[in-house]
């Protein structure tokens, strides 16, 4: 029963790499905005990962990882075939779905993968859905027929201009609200940055933007509390509360400092375990 | 005769050599110690020791049979009322237990009957042959909704009355708070699983990785699931925090997380294994109950120079296991008592550097009976640190009963459960352990599984159907 095998692998980008991971009881109950967390062996990390897609009659949960680091670029190794120790989910609160017109879907690098699920969900609530993916540069920039599909309007943002528009999402939005659109609310998720500059953006247009945070995590059941966040005046649990918080009041420069708190131990793990980055793929 | 025996020390690693390893500290009687010290038991008519155990171990029978050297009788006769012996033995409050009503400790020292079952539960794992018999299958289905002590015994006695019994767990391996959160140096993880085993061997299935709550419901259980009966045994996991400025600083941990790396991640042996742990020279822990004594003793062996118990109650008022703050102890912990931080100081990369604490003394005695701290104006110091772990206590974990309609809870979020039979306000779900009773013992949790196996098992034979 406790399967977990990669069914299919596909490299999307030189370091990040999607798999089809057979999961029949998480595939049967997930929705759009949670995440599992998983172990390859008996020495491993739990690592949490945002669901990108799942078909509940094959059974199985779409992951899209990134190698940043010893754990994920062992996962990235796995090959079809292979399995998961452990995967359990879905965990969190699932994205708050409804029909509230316009909406705008920001993606940005890795985070075009948690972003799609939601955008589809969004759509098929009866929403408009304009996508805003960005990403450095054109070849990190993940998933784009995937999106298109599921998008009523899709913009590219890069950092560099080497695809779409030259700017950030910013740009892209300023696009999307010169063409006359009224957005009702933002979904954006990305790097912690890119999160902060969106939300501190909308701030200022009164545009409600919700954020996906990814703190890190241990148990992912709000046993640890690792994974605090916090949210206005509160604390919260990012695994239980969240992941998914208002971007007006999350508190990035906190999120982005706590996101250091083993950057010593993980390059120590980097060198003992010959799998990083450097390794190459 | 018999109180002329002195009570048999428990043989330890020395503390120098302890503090800097993870190997159990206390190192078990031998054959011939455990024997000698059962003789020192009166046999009393009227034994007063079993009603200080919350679970009434036969005690005088079983050290009767320890006596005479027949250890594995002895098992069968502890095992009788307790589920986990070689766990209780280890982890039970002995000293306000059953030993704190012994007879011969009104004038010297009481027998030493947690050290005696420890040692009758490890005599039976190394030496006992598995009863695996499984009994005739009833055909009844019952759902244990996590499997810490109290679901462990309750799933252990619903099996041998020959139910179907699936466990479900959250994390990756079952035991509860003897996996994650007891460290390894206090009980050892093979002693748990050994016990996970004869279940799994007793037919019992576990379901790792399952979150009940998320991947499936209580109502969904018994409704689609096929499940007669579910008993609730999700613990008290919830880590509160002291809610005082600065406690999202880098090198803050709940002792949840500082243990679960530990424990349950293997984080002592990083690199090998790949949970990182950070520990830094000076380490304060805030509380003074076993999670706090655990969470010190911890620090110190994955490297801290100077650790700290900080407590705002004083000695007398310590929650924890006499034997672990005596161990704590002789191990250089430091106890700065009648003390309270009031807020944390963090450097330019949002490390914690300092804390302001302020002196208590102690004032009249409260609700609970204990005399409570009171702060002296103006006593305020700064106490340096780099790591700070907060055991100051812990909650009932919401995913269960928030997504439970129709289970009544207490004000704190507990579930309501008749003392008697355990039964919740919903019909055929029971509850025991921590989520009932707020954070407590192994042995009471483990025994409000065995009882509510009891009236599980009444219900399912049509019984008891009040509700
Ligand atoms: C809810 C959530 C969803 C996520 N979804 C995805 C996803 O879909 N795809 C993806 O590639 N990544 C995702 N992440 C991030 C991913 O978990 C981390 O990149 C991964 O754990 C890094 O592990 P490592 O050992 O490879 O790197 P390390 O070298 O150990 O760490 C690199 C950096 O990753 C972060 N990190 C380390 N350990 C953890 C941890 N246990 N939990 C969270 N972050 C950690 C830290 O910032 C660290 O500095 C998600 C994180 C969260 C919390
Ligand atoms: C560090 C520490 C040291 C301690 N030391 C001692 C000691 O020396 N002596 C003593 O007697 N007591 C001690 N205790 C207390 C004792 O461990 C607890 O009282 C006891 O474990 C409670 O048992 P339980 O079965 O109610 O819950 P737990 O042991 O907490 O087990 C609950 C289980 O349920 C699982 N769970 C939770 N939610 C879900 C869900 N939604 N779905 C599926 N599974 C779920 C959890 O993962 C866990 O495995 C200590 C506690 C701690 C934290
Ligand atoms: S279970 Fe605990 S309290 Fe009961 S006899 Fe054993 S050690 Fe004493
Ligand atoms: S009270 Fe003490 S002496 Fe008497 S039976 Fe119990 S353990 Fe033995
Ligand atoms: S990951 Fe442990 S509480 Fe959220
Ligand atoms: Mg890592």
């Amino acid at each position: 029963m406790h399967l977990y095998q990669v069914v299919k692998r596909r490299q999307l980008a030189p370091a990040i790499v999607l798999f089809e991971v057979e999961a029949p009881r998480v595939a049967a109950k997930v929705k759009p905005g949670q995440f599992v967390i998983v172990r390859m062996d008996e020495k491993s990390e739990r690592i949490p990962l945002t669901v990108m897609d799942f078909n509940r009659e094959r059974g199985t949960i779409t992951i899209v990882v990134q190698d940043v680091g010893y754990s994920s670029c062992m996962i990235n190794n796995l090959q079809e075939g292979s399995s998961f120790l452990d995967f359990v989910g879905p965990l969190g609160v699932p994205s708050d779905i409804e029909n509230y017109g316009t909406v705008v879907c920001m993606g940005g690098g890795l985070g075009i993968a948690p972003i799609y699920p939601i955008a589809r969900a969004l759509r098929e609530a009866g929403n408009h859905v304009i996508s805003i993916l960005g990403a450095r540069t054109a070849d990190l920039l993940i998933l784009r027929e995937e999106m298109a599909a599921v998008s009523d309007e899709v913009v590219i943002v890069t950092d560099d201009g080497s695809l779409g528009t030259k700017g950030y999402h910013s740009t892209g939005l300023d696009q999307i609200l010169a063409q006359g659109h009224k957005v009702e609310v933002i979904w954006a998720i990305g790097p912690m940055v890119m999160m902060r500059a969106v939300a501190r953006y909308t701030k200022t247009l009164g545009i409600k933007t919700i954020v996906s945070m990814n703190p890190i995590m241990v148990d992912g059941t709000g046993m640890c509390g690792a994974c605090r966040v916090k949210v206005g005046e509160e604390t919260k649990f990012a695994c239980v509360d969240g992941p998914e918080f208002d971007g007006h009041l999350v508190d990035f420069e906190l999120a982005m400092q706590r996101l250091a708190f083993y950057k010593d131990e993980e390059n120590r793990a980097k060198a003992h375990g010959a799998c990083g980055q450097e390794g190459g793929h | 005769m018999a109180l002329k025996i002195p009570r048999h020390e428990m043989p330890c690693q020395e503390p120098a050599v302890r503090a800097h390893n993870f190997d159990e500290v206390a190192l078990g009687y031998t054959e011939e110690m455990a024997v000698e010290e059962a003789k020192r038991c009166l046999q009393c008519k009227k034994p007063t020791c079993r009603s200080g155990c919350p679970v009434e171990v036969l005690i005088p029978d079983f050290i009767k049979q320890v006596a005479e050297g027949d250890f594995l009788a002895a098992a069968v006769t502890l095992k009788e009322k307790n589920s986990l012996p070689a766990i209780c033995g280890r982890v039970c409050p002995q000293e306000t237990q059953c030993e704190s009503r012994c007879i011969l400790g009104k004038k010297g020292e009481p027998v030493a009957i947690g050290r005696l079952e420890r040692f009758v539960a490890d005599y039976e794992i190394k030496f006992g042959e598995s009863h695996g018999e499984k009994p005739a299958p009833t055909g009844k289905k019952v759902a244990i909704i996590g499997g810490g002590p109290s679901g462990l015994a309750c799933a252990g006695d619903l099996a041998k009355s020959g139910h179907g019994v699936t466990v479900f767990e959250a994390l990756h391996v079952a035991g509860g708070v003897l996996m994650y959160g007891i460290p390894q140096f206090r009980l050892p993880k093979e002693i748990v699983q050994t016990e996970i085993n004869n279940l799994k061997e007793m037919g019992v299935e576990i379901r790792t990785n399952e979150v009940v709550g998320k991947i499936t419901s209580v109502d969904e259980l018994m409704a689609s699931g096929g499940y007669d009966a579910v008993f609730i045994g999700t613990g008290a996991g919830l880590p509160y925090f002291m809610g005082i400025p600065g406690e999202n600083l880098l090198g803050v941990y709940s002792a949840n997380e500082f243990l679960t790396r530990t424990n349950l991640m293997k984080g002592y042996k990083f690199p090998e294994y790949a949970t990182p742990i950070k520990v830094g020279k000076k380490v304060a822990v805030l509380g003074a109950g076993n999670v706090a004594m655990d969470g010190a003793r911890t620090a110190l062996r994955l490297g801290a120079e100077e650790v700290s118990i900080v407590y705002r109650r004083s000695r007398e008022e310590m929650p924890a296991r006499a034997e672990e703050a005596h161990h704590a102890e002789e191990e250089g912990i430091n106890f700065r008592l009648l003390t309270n931080p009031v807020a944390l100081h963090g450097d330019e990369k949002g490390w914690v550097k300092s804390m302001t604490c302020l002196r208590y003394e102690l004032g009249e005695p409260d609700a609970s009976g204990r005399r409570s701290p009171v702060p002296i104006p103006g006593s305020e110091f700064e106490l340096e640190v780099d790591t700070v772990v907060v055991a100051i206590g812990q909650g009932p974990n919401p995913l269960v009963t928030k997504s439970t309609p129709g289970l009544e809870l207490n004000r704190r979020g507990n579930i309501v459960a008749d003392p008697e039979t355990l039964a919740t306000s919903k019909a055929g779900v029971f509850a025991g352990g921590d989520i009932v009773t707020g954070a407590a013992t192994v042995i009471l949790a483990m025994g409000a599984g065995k009882k509510a196996a009891a009236s599980i098992n009444a219900y399912l034979n049509g019984e008891n159907r009040s509700h």
